[in-house]
């Protein structure tokens, strides 16, 4: 047998992870309004699917974007041919004005130096390659989205170095960990190229502070390292505190005129999988002010351009600024009304979370749910939200989180009924398993002494046994 | 204040700031030089015309009819909306099911249903771009290498070894047998690898062939396949042309080697790249395909898909368009008969001037023979003449050289991607400058006896040369000047 190339046989694509593998169980039993209600329900996928409606209705309305037409007359031919790395411009101005938009008009963006990519997994690898070289580092605070051990590692050899954060202060990033982290980069002997950030964060569900970005501003500065921000969820930010760009820092500490060419070094990821719920289309892009850097990027996109059919659509819709402005307030609405409704149904089953304000889920806490503070609790429990209650949620060490009993639970990929059904299974199992009595709204709920616990878990054992499923049927 | 040049240098990797995009390729240059002046009947009569892009804009008209007739195959028409949502969301990087089996039926389709395609071995890319690079990843690490014979696409220098630091070893082919790929040559390049340490992972063939056009017959696949089965190298069939070959000798894919009873081969060793950039025409859509007989790289594939998934919404066009094994087969025969007729009148216009090409039956280009005009037969001569051919004839053409072509002299003309006046503008400036050179090359020698017929001559040369300005005046256009390419 012929051997095939190292990262063709090694484990660092990532996808022996839970955050996979928990996928993998609901494609085996997947839930369904009708025809399978028992199945397991998808709570581990950060889809937006909650303004369709308003994108379809746009489509109705604008036959000639959808249809490969410019007033009336076919340009399917001219589609076809568009191969252009630098893209079409008139997507390239549309997707920039829309970013702009976002962010409440305080920053803009120049086109110039926007360069596509095949969604923001695309982005995030050429970024890598073009600021890194094998064997370099990157920190990234933790918890982090678990694709980016494949997305940033895999193919590029670079390495991540995390920045431990923690629920003591609510994991945001403080000083002494970005320091902790560059230090132990050191003492592996890896040269630390920058910081990754996501923000919104992905799994956290918040913004980051002005405190925070100023810090990490400061930080690669004195350093003389780069800062990658990763934005697909600012168009998700919902609610107070409002979204703050790291390209807002930049403005305002006026980078680009006190020559300390930090403002260089700073790269903003964005995608239109989430904000727009388009993750199908595959619409990436990287933003940067080093020339080198859009060069080298604009040449790599060769290897995952976005298709000239796409970019064509998308530049009519983001173009219409009604529609887009008519998007974002809307699909700031729905976000907040169904966050606010997964949060209260958590309440409920007596389980708080992480306060949010932006992204597509939340960031749940079931420490108390734990049987030891471990990470084998922590899978324990996992496997049983997974398998009995037949939700699949990601645990927070499939996203490197230092603390044992944290969750992620999506609530936008789902209709209202699936998500009520989500939560009361999840209460059912709570009262069940913890034999604790109804909880009141304000999420008091009591801890059981380890011993009772224990026989408990035992118990619930033998039922599963016995087929005895805890899950109300529909 | 500011960082120097090599400060940022180092701030960036070296991948980034070094040349390893190939860009700097002649191949490229004649691109911008294109860009900067683009050829337009009437707006830019004296442009150059690109004759550089191997493209495929014969038989538009019969997809766009297709396109117009079937609405549904568009999410975004009020007959295909009602499954926007589903195809918007779906992002599983086995891509839509009818998709692939749309695509393992039209490469079915294309090798005249002689093979069947497996549609569970089918992984999307970021075109064949991304294909090979994603392939390389698969099967070797860097320092590794491949073997390509030559001459070859420029651009895998970049696909293949840029990112991931493989390395690109040629086989010798050479011109007095149409650069046939020979066993001898493959063991000696095999040998030089051995000789300076490199493990060589596989062997890299593009057939049909760019640049040359021609398809390799049953024996060299065969022999191919025992080669790099003897050897337990990779093999990697480019097919990406399958669908342009217009003429005998027909193509045969290497699916179908590998369905010979007497061929004996390790099918895990062989992976096909396919797109649908050439034989469609749609290189925008970016839509290509790693087709592999070993499961473990199918998996990975798959996975490493996942930076350059097609998008759904092409997904659904092409699983609507390639089911419709009607149009398909129509498509497929008119294409080819398209193309044949061009490239004839092509040829047959070149060969009235005494400029012969590589006999071919495929590909959208020819392999056009100058060395005739070649000051002397070096790579220095070639560059010359090529810079005249790009501004002083006009015409944005390849040199051999890019595609590492060992002989000076041979340069790639691609055909198929203009209208047929235009091609007429480019054949007869072909023929002018050819005349023109036969003229200079007269004179010269005449020159050396008698002096004073030189000014006759020129002024011969200058009637010459504006009926070469009115034949350029043409009025009809290629596709006009895409507005939604704009030029800086």
């Amino acid at each position: 047998m012929c051997m095939l190339s190292r990262k063709a046989t090694c484990n660092s694509h990532g996808q022996d992870s839970s955050y996979f593998l928990g996928w993998q169980e609901y494609e085996k039993n997947p839930f369904h309004e009708v025809r399978n209600t028992k199945g397991i329900i998808q709570m581990g996928l950060a889809e937006n699917q909650l303004c369709f409606d308003i994108l379809k209705s746009w489509i109705a309305n604008n036959p000639d974007a959808a249809g490969f037409k410019r007033n009336g007359e076919s340009i399917f031919a001219e589609l076809a041919l568009f191969q252009d790395y630098h893209g079409i411009p008139e997507f390239k101005k549309a997707l920039t004005e829309f970013m702009s938009e976002i962010r409440g008009n305080k920053v803009s963006f120049d086109p110039n130096h926007l360069v596509l990519a095949a969604g923001a997994t695309s982005a995030n690898e050429t970024l890598m390659f073009c600021l890194a070289n094998h064997g370099e580092a990157f920190l990234l605070p933790t918890p982090y989205y678990p694709g980016f051990d494949r997305d940033l590692k895999w193919r590029t050899g670079v390495e991540i170095i995390p920045i431990h954060c923690t629920s003591s202060n609510g994991f945001q990033i403080t000083e002494t960990a970005l320091q902790e982290a560059y230090l132990e980069a050191q003492k592996r002997n890896l040269r630390v190229k920058g910081v990754l950030v996501t923000n919104p964060s992905n799994p956290l569900g918040t913004t980051m502070t002005r405190n925070e970005l100023n810090m990490l501003v400061s930080f690669v500065d004195e350093k003389g390292i780069h800062l990658v921000s990763d934005e697909i969820y600012s168009g998700t930010a919902f609610s107070t505190p409002s979204f703050v760009s790291v390209m807002e820092i930049l403005k305002e500490r006026k980078c680009d005129e006190n020559g300390s060419q930090v403002w260089k070094r700073v790269h903003v990821v964005y995608s239109l999988s989430k904000d727009l719920g388009l993750p199908g289309f595959r619409v990436g892009a990287i933003y940067s002010n080093d020339d080198m850097v859009v060069a080298a990027a604009t040449k790599m996109s060769s290897f995952g351009l976005v298709s000239s059919q796409t970019q064509y659509l998308l530049a009519a819709m983001l173009s219409d600024k009604k529609l887009t402005k008519n998007y974002i307030s809307e699909n700031h609405k729905r976000l907040r009304q169904r966050q606010k409704k997964l949060v209260s149904g958590l309440q409920k089953a007596g389980i708080s979370c992480l306060k949010g304000n932006a992204g597509l889920f939340c960031w749940v806490d079931m420490r108390h749910l734990l049987r030891s503070n471990t990470f084998e609790a922590e899978m324990e429990l996992w496997k049983k939200i997974v398998y009995e209650v037949r939700l699949n949620i990601s645990p927070g060490s499939s996203c490197h989180c230092t603390e044992p009993g944290w969750f992620r639970v999506c609530f936008a990929n789902m209709s209202e009924e699936t998500l009520d059904l989500a939560m009361q299974r999840l209460k059912a199992f709570v009262t069940e398993y913890y034999n604790v009595p109804e909880v009141n709204g304000h999420g008091q709920n009591s801890r059981l002494n380890h011993s009772r616990r224990r026989s408990l878990t035992k118990w619930v054992f033998r039922l599963s046994f016995d087929d005895r499923s805890p899950i109300p049927g529909r | 204040m500011g960082f120097t040049l090599s400060n940022q240098q180092q701030q960036l990797s070296k991948i980034a700031t070094g040349n390893g995009h190939g860009e700097n390729s002649p191949y490229f240059e004649g691109w911008k030089a294109f860009d900067s002046n683009p050829y337009h009947p009437t707006k830019n009569p004296h442009g150059v015309i690109q004759m550089g892009l191997a493209e495929n804009q014969l038989s538009f008209d019969l997809i766009q009819e297709w396109v117009l007739n079937h609405p549904e195959a568009s999410i975004c028409t009020a007959e295909g909306a009602k499954e926007f949502k589903d195809i918007a969301n779906f992002q599983d990087y086995h891509g839509l099911p009818e998709f692939r089996n749309a695509v393992a039926n039209f490469m079915g389709n294309v090798r005249g249903n002689r093979v069947t395609f497996d549609p569970d071995r089918i992984v999307m890319s970021g075109g064949a771009t991304g294909a090979h690079e994603m392939l390389a990843f698969c099967l070797a690490d860097p320092g590794e290498a491949f073997l390509m014979p030559v001459p070859y696409y420029p651009a895998f220098d970049r696909d293949l070894r840029w990112r991931t630091g493989v390395q690109l070893l040629p086989v010798a082919c050479e011109s007095f047998n149409n650069f046939k790929i020979t066993r001898a040559a493959l063991e000696d390049a095999y040998e030089k690898a051995q000789k300076a340490n490199i493990r060589v992972k596989g062997l890299l063939i593009t057939n049909p062939s760019n640049p040359l056009g021609t398809v390799l017959d049953r024996e060299t696949l065969k022999s191919l396949v025992t080669f790099i089965n003897e050897k337990n190298i990779h093999l990697v069939c480019d097919e990406i042309y399958a669908a342009t070959v217009f003429t005998q000798p027909s193509f045969i894919s290497i699916a179908e080697i590998l369905e010979e009873e007497e061929v004996e081969c390790n099918r895990e060793l062989i992976h096909i790249v396919y797109s649908l950039s050439k034989d469609m025409g749609f290189p925008g859509f970016r839509v290509g395909i790693v087709y592999s007989y070993n499961d473990a790289v199918v998996n990975c594939a798959r996975k490493m898909s996942s930076f350059g998934l097609v998008s759904t919404q092409t997904q659904r066009l092409i699983a609507s368009m390639l089911s419709d094994n009607e149009f398909v087969d129509r498509f497929i025969a008119e294409s080819a008969r398209r193309l044949k007729a061009r490239h004839a009148k092509f040829t047959v216009g070149l060969e009235e001037e005494g400029t012969t090409c590589l006999k071919s039956s495929g590909g959208l280009f020819v392999w056009m023979d100058l060395h005739k005009h070649l000051k002397e037969p070096t790579f220095e001569a070639e560059m010359a003449l090529w810079r005249i051919i790009i501004h002083e004839v006009k015409l944005n053409v390849s040199p051999g050289s890019s595609f590492h072509c060992p002989e000076p002299g041979w340069f790639r003309v691609c055909f198929a991607n203009m209208d047929d006046q235009t091609m007429e503008v480019a054949l007869e400036r072909i023929r002018n400058f050819v005349l023109q050179d036969k003229e200079a090359a007269v004179v010269a020698m005449k020159k050396k006896k008698r002096c004073w017929q030189s000014s006759k001559n020129l002024s011969l040369s200058f009637n010459r040369r504006s009926r070469f300005d009115e034949v350029m005046m043409s009025p009809h256009s290629p596709i006009p000047q895409s507005p939604l390419v704009r030029a800086t």
